[in-house]
């Protein structure tokens, strides 16, 4: 039988605050613990919560971007449960009356085609605190920090088919909340988290099979590889005459296997009720208004634009504008410049980023700025460097030499494209092999490498290969 | 000391400073082991005099907070082994607001546990007497706050209503208990019950008095995002316009069946002197009112299981000893630091916000909220206040009521409506039956404390309720 998969994430997004949603208390990351958690955040008797509105400011500015509808009345509940590092026994979240619903995000997939996803809702929520169980050794320890920390949860509707399709999705979020600046998107601390519905289905069958979820995966990689793991154990049940039950589940890195960590049996009954504490949520018109004429361009507007303004395939410009810093990185490279967009492309997405991916760097930090490269491809341009000449410039640039023109000097790397220069050459090295010349003019066109090979390594490769290449030619055939 | 009423208390303090203050702590002293009115009573006040006392609303006036406001190192225990030994590390917006306003704090008064309870019997601290009569009930749950100013041992104190836990244990004391508008006072740092119908208020002497603290307790808090902003009037001058003209609703629905005749007939009597002041009486019936006590059963048990569900022994408040593991720890911190009366409603409440009984329940009650709200507000398009008895009994034996929680909910029957539309009402006394304190019941519209005090100003210029004093605790008595 034939199977296919069906994924929803649902995704924590930390939104980029000052202060607590509910406190003045800060966000700030790694303080000492319990240095971050005021009467408010600790649900000390008699405290009220009182809303953030930049949370609000920012979760609406992401359903502005996916093209959702904005709540004008949303509610905060209460969803109930005993946990030690959940301070008043119950968190403070959306439930029935979400702030955005509907929407979705264009994903680039690996195959260069774009599959819209759609988002089902997204809620603004307060965190929980942590828990720490290897701080001490006969009792765990509390750490309240996080606890009441702004979030945005953001659900997925189940358009995904496979586990790349959900990496991709992700990083496209992920993208998105750094695009708007409301989340620092730092997954290592926590700031964007992803919980993985999980279900498989004969082909053809139109009905949804039971999921189980996955919580709490911190890295694309851990996403990709649980979502795996899980696709191909629920295949196994089902072929194996097993059915799957619904569970959540928990992804060990170390072992690469999903784990039952609790059955619907021993779900929680949060009996979810309006929380008293806070007055609906009712948005006007002017407040959303003001946050939509503040939005930047977003990266499908961007990406079209890139496409229009710089001739770009529909690839190039989605990967260009994947970051609004790359996106910037790009255009400033081409201002003022006559360079060719699509060179200048191929210059971004390749030696840029995978000098970034192999030094683990961010665009922000890049090592060679965008007016440089400009400087550096402007000599390709004028025949100064050749293309290969022009790479070994570029490591140089980044690992600290300077602009592309004192590289040039200080490693007299200038191309050799003078005609008279480099037709000396040639003629010596004509001289030094006139059998294997003669074989040349006579057709063995193959030995034409052998000659550029020779004339390089006389001119210590800085012969220009196209002058080089034309004057060959000529030389072979004098009369045409 | 010749007046105790709050004006002139303000003036005596002027020319002799600290000797207000002074004879209350005396008389605390004396009285209080016979009341069991106070949780704790302080012998030095926790903050210096505000440095521009002359320029306070209520400079040197003695006051004692329910047990239910938070204040900064003073403990704070909600009536409850729960909090027992809880120290707050802040105060609550009442208290930081009348400090400011000069008032000096004596004590915290007694109350049913997290103030449930309308007898307080359910209180950890034991049970509050009636001055009135040591073997009854002061009610509840501000029923600590109703006795001490009832004996004369606190001129004015603060309360928490939830569905009649100011007004009640005022009428079955004898003393004026007012509970404002759902917003106009602040909530920030009382302990929570039931959050969409706990308001702060007070328990005082005469509804002048009490005029005089609301001016200074009432206003928006931006802590508390269901404190409204809208302005504070200035309830004291608003007392001269009396309630000549004033049109006054009688609940019909609250003489019938369960109300004790003596007290439909002080009430009846009350309402004649209202009609004498000039007041225009008719008949109400608001439709939906019987509903109230069940809606609110279901209501406030509900948001009291959440509200409570902090207590877990972990942070603060009462933690079980020798806990097996995590689940033990909660169920033993809980099941010791809470008393019956909490348990039955975090219990009820637990059940009726339950996946399959939400809608039955919950949400049903809150269509019937509703409907109440609305009645109230029709009838209030006729009428200016509603009038009725506070309670229908006067103050009943102590253990009387308290094996059947069905006739003790009860006793809140006329009272608990008002929570459920949120609007202000307060209790004036309206004469004695065997002995015994009688409450008439005043409710008004939104925000309109105002008029209701001028009506009850009014009432207290024509009649002496008010003034009298429960024997053995006159002012000559010690």
């Amino acid at each position: 039988m034939k199977w296919e998969s069906v994924i929803g994430l649902e995704v924590h997004a930390q939104l980029a605050t000052e202060s607590k949603i509910f406190s003045s208390t800060p966000t700030r990351y790694g303080a000492e613990p319990n240095t971050q958690a005021g009467l408010i955040d600790l649900g000390y008797p008699g405290v009220l919560p009182v809303l953030n509105q930049k949370a609000v400011e920012l979760a609406v500015t992401f359903g502005l971007a996916i093209d959702a509808s904005i709540g004008r009345r949303s509610v905060f509940a209460r969803k109930n449960y005993f946990y030690p590092d959940l301070p008043k026994g119950y968190q403070i979240s959306q439930y029935d009356r979400p702030i955005v619903t509907g929407g979705g995000l264009d994903v680039l997939l690996s195959d260069g085609s774009v599959k819209r996803i759609g988002i089902t809702r997204a809620h603004l929520e307060e965190d929980a605190g942590k828990s720490v169980h290897d701080l001490f050794p006969d009792s765990s320890g509390i750490d309240l920090n996080r606890a009441g920390t702004p979030l945005l949860e953001i659900v997925s509707e189940p358009d995904l088919r496979s586990a790349e399709e959900a990496v991709a999705y992700l990083k496209c979020l992920h993208t998105l909340v750094r695009y708007l600046e409301i989340c620092d998107g730092n997954m290592q601390e926590g700031s964007f988290r992803c919980d993985a519905n999980v279900s498989v289905r004969p082909i053809g069958q139109h009905d949804l099979s039971t999921r189980t979820e996955i919580k709490n995966l911190n890295s694309f990689r851990f996403v990709e590889q649980a979502i795996a793991f899980e696709i191909d154990r629920q295949i196994r049940v089902h072929e194996d005459g097993g059915i799957i039950v619904q569970e959540t589940r928990l992804y060990d890195a170390n072992r690469r296997e999903t784990r039952p960590l609790r059955t619907k049996e021993d779900a929680h009954d949060y009996r979810y009720f309006p929380d008293p504490d806070l007055l609906p949520l009712v948005l006007e018109e002017r407040f959303i208004e003001a946050i939509a004429s503040r939005l930047p361009e977003l990266p499908r507007a961007k990406r079209d634009r890139f496409m229009a303004v710089y001739g770009l395939s529909v690839y190039d410009a989605t990967v260009l504008t994947q970051s609004r810093a790359l996106a910037e990185y790009y255009e400033t490279g081409m201002k003022g410049s006559a360079l060719d967009s699509k060179i200048m492309a191929n210059w971004v997405m390749g030696e840029v980023l995978a000098g970034l991916n192999r030094d683990h760097l961010e665009i922000e930090a890049v090592p060679v700025s965008a007016t440089d490269l400009a400087g550096l491809l402007a000599r390709i341009g004028d025949g100064t460097l050749s293309g290969k000449m022009a790479k070994e410039v570029f490591e140089a640039m980044w690992t600290g030499g300077g602009t592309a023109d004192a590289v040039i000097d200080a490693k007299s790397l200038r191309q050799l494209s003078d005609t008279d220069t480099l037709e000396g050459v040639i003629d010596t090295v004509i001289a030094a092999h006139p059998e294997q010349w003669a074989e040349y003019c006579a057709g063995r066109d193959k030995l034409l490498g052998f000659f550029v090979g020779q004339v390089m390594q006389a001119t210590r490769g800085q012969a220009s290969p196209k002058l080089l290449n034309a004057l060959l030619q000529k030389k072979r055939h004098p009369e045409s | 000391m010749k007046s105790r009423h709050v004006r002139a208390l303000i003036e005596a303090d002027r020319i002799h400073p600290g000797q207000v203050a002074r004879h209350y702590r005396e008389r605390i002293a004396a009285f209080n082991s016979r009341l069991n009115a106070f949780i704790t009573v302080l012998d030095q006040e926790p903050r210096a005099r505000p440095a521009d006392a002359g320029r306070c609303l209520l400079a040197g006036l003695p006051i004692a907070h329910k047990d239910i406001f938070v204040t900064r190192d003073v403990r704070t225990t909600c009536g409850s082994r729960m909090l027992g030994g809880f120290v707050p590390p802040y105060d609550a917006g009442v208290v930081e607001r009348l400090a400011d306003q000069g008032c000096v704090l004596l004590g915290k008064t007694n109350m049913d546990e997290f103030a449930m309870g309308s007898s307080n019997e359910t209180s950890y601290f034991g049970p509050v007497r009636n001055p009135w009569d040591l073997e009854r009930v002061p009610g509840g749950s501000s029923g600590g706050s109703a006795a001490a100013v009832a004996a004369g041992l606190i001129p004015v104190a603060t309360g928490t209503d939830t569905g009649g836990s100011i007004r009640q244990p005022a009428a079955l004391c004898g003393v004026t208990g007012l509970k404002p508008t759902y917003g106009r006072v602040s909530r920030y740092g009382m302990i929570a019950f039931a959050s969409s119908l706990d308001q702060a208020g007070i328990l005082a002497r005469s509804a002048e008095d009490a005029a005089w603290v609301l001016r200074a307790m009432a206003g928006h808090d931006p802590r508390d995002s269901t404190s409204v902003n809208r302005p504070v009037p200035d309830y004291v001058a608003a007392l001269a316009q009396g309630i000549r003209g004033c049109r006054i609703g009688v609940l019909e629905n609250c003489f019938d069946t369960g109300l004790n005749p003596e007290v439909g007939e002080r009430i009846r009597d009350a309402l004649r002197v209202m009609e004498r002041l000039g007041a225009k009486l008719c008949d109400i019936r608001l439709p939906h009112l019987a509903l109230s006590v069940p809606a609110y059963y279901v209501l406030a048990p509900a948001e009291c299981s959440s509200n409570l569900a902090r207590y877990d022994g972990v942070r603060f408040g009462h933690r079980a000893q020798d806990a097996q593991d995590l689940p033990d720890l909660y169920r033993r911190s809980r099941s010791e630091g809470f008393g019956a009366e909490v348990k039955r409603r975090i219990l009820i409440g637990t059940y009726v916000l339950s996946h399959g009984y939400y809608d039955a329940y919950y949400l049903q009650a809150q269509r019937v909220r509703r409907l109440i709200r609305e009645d109230f507000l029709h009838a209030l398009e006729t009428v200016d206040l509603l009038a009725g008895p506070t309670t229908p009994t006067p103050a009943f034996r102590l253990g009387e009521k308290t094996e059947d929680p069905l006739t003790m909910y009860l006793n809140d029957i006329y009272t608990i409506g008002v929570n459920l539309a949120g609007l202000p009402a307060l209790s004036v006394p309206a004469g004695l039956v065997g002995g015994l304190p009688v409450g008439l019941h005043l409710i008004a519209g939104d925000f309109n404390e105002a008029l209701m005090l001028a009506a009850a100003h009014a009432f207290q210029g024509a009649t002496e309720w008010h003034d009298l004093v429960p024997p053995g605790f006159e002012e000559s008595a010690s």
